[in-house]
């Protein structure tokens, strides 16, 4: 499918406007994820890794059910498992599919420096296309979900597509279709923000007086939306932020003149390497320095 | 001012550091081209087929390599939920969709092989030779041990020396021609893995 | 399943217990929560462990592995003491009112007749009066002291909420909540299903485990009905498959029998098998056991197989006890086997006690293996680090691996949980050299038969004479051995109410077992699937998924057996004028001169409900039964047993040192009985399980898989953990009586310690799916732990509870 047939909102790094003369065939999709009937088998992680042809390390268990443990260039989504007592003492076990949350202001799109590396089409759906990828992982920095990984194979850029080569051809994402309990439902956003509603009020007469539908505000909603049991407490969700926004640092790059910036990047970067080197540790705080890490680790594993 | 905590700050430089920033100063590609992935089962010969595994027994369509002409030899390389099907209604569970990593797996055996007593290897053999050595060895035990009448002469004909398990995801029609041998043969330790 | 996977979406209430659908059986799970969103529907899950079913659940309940019986007599005990019970279909549909014989008793564990030497019962008191009109004496008062009704009263009576808790370590509070809620199903207009696998088949009282079950879904009249059952989720594509086709130690196809070698003649073994009615007027479909066993044995010898000769009765050969997995590796352990032929089943993996079935294997002269994968059977003899500890120059086997195609490479029909056949189609080539089971059996039976045509040798005849009618005889096509197991008419088959007609003629398909006969005119491999293939063609191919019910019974989909029948009983769901009790979701009724409905009627189509034939046409009384006569061989009613491995070295229901502790009369080889472990060495209460990422030993050889559950772990309560030092991740020893493992740890809150008649008891759970061979990292087999003894019935080892010590590795 070439791109003049494609209809573009957006696309990163990229000053000619993209192709938008035609209007209302597309609606906007969304993804919904009913955590409270998700039973967290995996079916959506088989399912992605088998349609996108990808295949990620025959990793360990590390005395979770959670495997692989983390997103990475061949995971693009995971199931994240929190083990949760409630009030009245009674367990839940609140299972939460990961993966991009395909925001309506997507703060990868924004950050990439790469041209045509990202693009939103005017379904709503963000996709990265690789060839264009540089492997500078500032999507990775512009994500509030922390979705982006760099792969270990070729040091692009991946995440979920939301299957835009299954949508582009009127089929449902391989996840959706697959999910056995119908947690995973696809559909206009329209009809997912329905759905989720009705689905809500179910909960609250099952006792989840606080349910609702996570969609949220900061990015400018998102096209992968999640029903919870706990809305008031997003965290509960391994970590699911309550409020997520677009990066300061996106801000900073936005804010400047192209050249300006590309220069403060190779600055940011020499001058990190070099702090690093010459300072570095003794002038961070030791917890952020083993943050800092991690993210490092995440991003590149 | 924005705040940009030391922390991001690293994490950023990181990233760059440890990525191929600086190959982005002169190598943005020249077009911003924006297409999907092509559709892998544009023209993939779909067959119908069920979940070899639990008895929820769903609904699968298999995608094969060519259209099912006289030169093209099939190969699957793409399974999903049957949508018609009424149980499953296209879903699949993890193993389910995992079933095209069975079908190649590299577990899978190619060849009959045979293990000699106190061997440490196979080796390959052919049908034919296997097929032989096999019926000769079931034929010798069968009349060296087959029991026509039991001492207090109770016409029997049972053969218990040698034994048959069955499969569990084996088709009907294969496990009604293993009975009808097997019971032919006068076998008696006959199960299936109903139990475990 | 008496019902079927899309049913479940009728239930008002879903008892998951002895099983975790939401893990093991995702997308038939998936019909609870369509129940739960679009009929208000709750769910109760009972397990040792919060499993990803219970993470769904309404109300979770925590159980003692093992003590299932003692749970579901409890909530019976509730249902009469409160007389939450469906009294019509009770009073009408089942033996409450039966009056059983004075010389049955029950004595601290022990029914009456009972032989301590043998381990086995006489079950000869286990039965009802008879009248001297030789039917079963009734009181429809159910004042009789020995009617069945005040015999289950007084049985269950000792189950009081304050003993399940002490047995099963289930909170009073959670059990009376589970109570009410299952009550309520007793209304004619509310059903409960019960949804269960192995976690209740898998223990030394496993069958009594489901009676227990069947039995409270009679009290409740759930039985019949749409959205009720007793729904076993079976664990493989086509056990319930191969299990129809009887191919086990005792069985013919269909659910008949082999003769037991006391059974000299076909008179002798036709009379107690086609039962005459027990009650006036009902139906005791198995009258027509000849009709089946004749046709059946046409099929399989044709010509050969005439009145004369009995239909071949001496081809057959005689049991003088069951070879059931057990009792033959026990003889194969003693040196008593020579020959095993492995048909894509992995018994190193799957039956209990690794080490017994190693040395087992190890003295077989041969061992043929067909499988598509590299089975740890195949390479019992080879040695991989410390998952195998073997030394191959010691073992003599001979061993053949032999290829075999898979479900993609092979057309066929497999059945379902619900029953129904259904058609596959080949998609490719198997790899390699690899062929099909039916290629290779076929090919060894044609060897066999001309070597015994050249050189003759043992009764040579059931070979020679097999029917082998395939027009390619190396190569029988599915096809044709699908129409050979629905049947054929040999010769004009007459209508019995007018014998000038027709009604099949000679060569044609049946349309069913009704056309069945017992004169050699008929040919039918398996009678139950008659008609699966008629002469309206292969009906398991069909796939019009139109449901016009509007309640899921896609009745032109595939093809259910019997009759195409989707929910068994179903005149259980009618009164006893044959209006539905829940007329909302009708199945079936009578219109005044025929049954009819959304189902094929399990039942006499013109037979008038005012005649009172019961409902249970299979059974000679025409009712259920609570009294199971001498149907079982532990008991007529479930009673609570130890597992053979308890923790706590007595039965709670009678004290320490009093009463029967564990089942009387289930099958245990001494050696096995001296492998059993105490609970001051071992303390801790494993179970065995499936993880919903993986399928048995198979799946570790598929990548997708491998990579969502790559490691061996085994799971444990943070209290257990804390106690012996270990943090999730750490690496831990697991050992039983018969040998040990090593793991990762899982540490979590889904396992609670249990407190069982004051102390505490911790639950392991030990996932089955890791081994030496695969592409998921190497494991020990689950099976090095586990204990050889199995159901006083079925002898289903006894997997989902044991005894094991937990430590740091």
């Amino acid at each position: 499918m070439a791109l003049q047939s494609l209809d573009i909102r957006r696309r990163s790094a990229t000053t000619t406007p993209a192709p938008m003369v035609r209007d209302g065939a597309t609606p906007d999709v969304a993804k919904l994820i009913d955590t409270t009937k998700c039973i967290g088998c995996k079916a959506c992680q088989a399912a992605c890794m088998e349609w996108n042809d990808l295949r990620d390390d025959i990793g360990k268990n590390t005395g979770v059910y959670d495997n692989p443990l983390d997103l990475s260039g061949q995971s693009w989504t995971v199931m994240r498992f929190a083990e949760y007592e409630n009030e009245k003492g009674d367990l839940e076990w609140l299972i939460r599919k990961d993966g991009c949350m395909h925001c309506e202001d997507p703060g990868c799109l924004k950050a990439c420096p790469a041209p045509g590396a990202i693009v939103q089409y005017a379904n709503g759906i963000v996709d990265f296309h690789e060839e264009n990828c540089i492997g500078c992982g500032y999507c990775i920095a512009g994500c509030p979900f922390n979705v982006p990984r760099i792969s270990k194979k070729d040091q692009k850029a991946y995440k979920c597509t939301l299957c835009s080569d299954r949508v582009a051809v009127g089929l449902e994402p391989a996840c959706v279709k697959t999910c056995p309990t119908g947690a995973i439902t696809f559909g206009t956003k329209e009809r997912m923000q329905s759905d989720a509603a009705e689905r809500v009020e179910q909960l609250k007469t099952r006792g989840f007086a606080n349910a609702g539908l996570y969609d949220p505000a900061g990015v400018g909603g998102t096209h992968v939306m999640y029903v919870l049991h706990h809305a008031d407490r997003p965290g509960l969700y391994s970590g699911l932020p309550a409020d997520p926004k677009v990066s300061p640092l996106v801000r900073v790059w936005k804010g400047a003149t192209k050249p300006l910036a590309l220069g403060a990047l190779v600055l940011a970067a020499v001058f990190g390497f070099v702090n690093y080197v010459r300072t570095g540790p003794k002038e961070v705080e030791p917890e952020d320095e083993l943050a800092a890490q991690r993210e490092k680790e995440q991003i590149h594993g | 001012m924005v705040e940009v905590t030391r922390r991001e700050f690293l994490k950023v430089t990181g990233m760059t550091l440890a990525g191929s920033s600086v190959a982005m100063l002169g190598f943005a590609p020249e077009t911003a081209i924006a297409e999907v992935r092509q559709f892998k089962l544009a023209r993939a010969t779909e067959t119908r087929n069920t979940c070899p595994y639990c008895s929820v027994a769903c609904g699968i369509l298999m995608y094969g390599l060519g259209d099912g002409a006289k030169n093209a030899k099939s190969s699957i390389f793409h399974i999903e939920g049957d949508p018609d099907h009424p149980v499953n209604r296209g879903t699949l569970c993890p193993k389910g969709a995992s079933l095209i990593d069975f079908i190649h797996s590299e577990g899978r055996l190619l060849y009959p092989e045979y293990r000699a007593p106190r061997s440490d290897k196979w080796q390959r053999i052919s049908w034919e030779e296997a097929y032989d050595k096999i019926a000769r060895l079931l034929k010798k035990d069968r009349d060296a041990n087959f029991v026509a009448k039991t001492a207090d002469g109770l016409t029997v004909n049972r053969w218990l020396t040698t034994g048959v398990l069955a499969a569990s995801a084996s088709s009907n029609e294969a496990g009604y021609i293993t009975h009808k041998v097997v019971r032919s043969l006068g076998i008696l330790a006959f199960d299936n893995q109903a139990r475990v | 399943m008496t019902n079927h996977w899309v049913d479940i979406k009728n239930a008002d209430l879903v008892l998951i217990m002895g099983g975790n659908a939401a893990e093991c059986h995702p997308c038939g799970y998936k019909w609870v929560e369509e129940a739960k969103a679009h009929r208000k529907a709750k769910l109760i899950v009972v397990d040792p462990r919060f499993t990803r079913s219970a993470a769904m659940a309404d109300l979770y309940v925590p159980i003692r592995a093992g003590t299932d019986i003692a749970f579901l007599g409890g909530v019976m005990n509730y249902l009469l003491a409160n007389d939450a019970i469906h009294h019509d279909y009770v009073a009408n549909y089942t033996d409450f009112s039966f009056i059983v014989r004075e010389d049955f008793a029950f004595n601290e564990g022990l029914y009456s007749g009972y032989d301590p030497a043998k381990h086995k019962y006489d079950k000869s008191s286990w039965d009802y009066e008879r009248g001297e009109d030789g039917f079963v004496k009734a009181d429809p008062t159910l004042q009789h002291p020995r009617c069945v009704y005040n015999l289950l009263k007084q049985h269950y009576s000792r189950y009081t909420p304050e003993l399940v808790e002490k047995i099963c370590g289930s909170p009073k509070d959670k059990f009376l909540e589970a109570c009410k809620l299952i009550a309520a199903t007793s209304s004619p207009t509310s059903a409960m299903t019960i949804m269960y696998a192995l976690g209740w088949t898998q223990h030394s009282i496993g069958s009594q485990i489901i009676r227990a079950g069947a039995m409270l879904q009679l009290l409740l009249g759930n039985i019949g009905v749409a959205g009720g059952g007793m729904n076993a989720l079976r664990g493989h594509s086509n056990i319930q498959g191969l299990t129809d086709l009887g191919l086990m130690s005792n069985l013919l196809t269909g659910y008949l029998t082999l003769p037991n070698q006391a059974e000299q003649d076909y008179a002798t073994y036709l009379t107690p098998r086609a039962q005459k009615p027990l009650r006036p007027n009902q139906m005791s479909y198995w009258q027509n056991y000849g009709r089946f066993y004749v046709s059946l044995m046409k099929a399989w010898w044709g010509n050969a197989a005439t009145a004369e000769n009995s239909w071949c009765y001496d081809y057959l050969p005689k049991l003088d006890k069951t070879y059931d997995m057990l009792q033959v590796y026990e003889l194969m352990g003693s040196g008593k086997m020579n020959g095993y032929i492995c048909q894509g089943f992995n018994p190193i993996a799957s039956s209990p006690h690794k080490a017994k079935m190693t040395a087992s294997f190890s003295k077989l002269k041969f061992l043929v293996v067909m499988d598509p994968l590299a089975t740890e059977t195949a390479e019992f003899w080879n040695h991989y680090d410390e998952y195998n500890e073997v030394d191959p120059s010691t073992i003599e086997t001979e061993v053949f691996r032999l290829p075999t195609s898979c479900f993609a490479e092979e057309d066929g029909a497999l059945v379902s949980s619900g029953r129904w056949l259904q058609w596959h189609w080949k998609g490719a080539e198997p790899p390699g050299e690899a062929k099909t089971d039916i290629e290779i059996m076929a090919a060894l039976y044609m060897r066999l038969r001309d070597l015994y045509k050249a050189e003759g040798g043992a009764f040579p005849d059931p070979i020679v004479n097999l029917a082998w009618p395939y027009a390619r005889p190396g190569h029988p096509t599915a096809e044709e051995l699908a129409k050979e197991y629905s049947g054929k008419a040999l010769a004009d088959v007459m209508d019995p109410k007018d014998p000038t007609k027709v009604i099949r003629k000679a060569g044609e398909q049946l349309a069913g077992f009704a056309e069945l006969r017992d004169d050699g005119s008929t040919s039918c491999g398996c009678w139950i699937y008659s008609g699966a293939w008629s002469e309206a063609g292969n009906l398991m191919a069909r796939r019009d998924n139109s449901d016009p019910s509007g309640i899921g019974q896609t009745r032109n989909w595939a093809w259910a057996w019997p009759a195409n029948r989707r929910v068994l009983y179903n005149r259980a769901s009618c009164d006893v004028n044959g209006k539905p009790f829940n007329p909302a979701l009708k199945l079936i009724s009578w219109n005044g001169k025929t049954w009819g409905g959304v189902d094929v009627p399990d039942f006499k189509a013109d037979e008038d409900p005012a005649g009172g034939m019961g409902p249970f046409i299979m059974t000679p009384e025409g009712v259920a039964r609570f009294f199971a006569r001498g149907g079982m061989s532990d008991g007529p009613f479930p009673e609570h047993y130890e597992p053979f491995e308890t923790p706590l070295g007595y039965n709670p229901l009678w004290g320490k040192g009093k009463g029967q502790v564990q089942n009387p009369a289930a099958r245990i080889f001494d050696d096995d009985r001296k492998a059993l472990g105490q609970a001051d060495a071992f303390p801790h209460v494993a179970t065995t399980y499936r993880l919903t990422e993986h399928f048995h030993f198979w799946t570790k050889h598929v990548r997708i898989a491998a990579i969502l559950q790559p490691q061996q772990f085994v799971e444990i309560g943070e209290a257990l953990a804390k106690e012996i030092g270990v943090k999730a991740g750490d690496n831990v020893k697991v050992s039983s009586k018969r040998g040990q493992i090593k793991a990762v740890a899982v540490v979590t809150k889904r396992i609670k310690p249990l407190t069982i008649d004051g102390r505490t008891v911790h639950t392991v759970g030990v996932p089955i799916h890791w081994g030496f061979k695969g592409v998921a990292r190497a494991g020990y087999l689950a099976n090095t732990l586990t204990p050889f003894v199995g159901d006083a019935n079925t002898q289903t080892p006894e997997f989902k509870a044991f005894l094991v010590k937990v430590e740091r590795a």
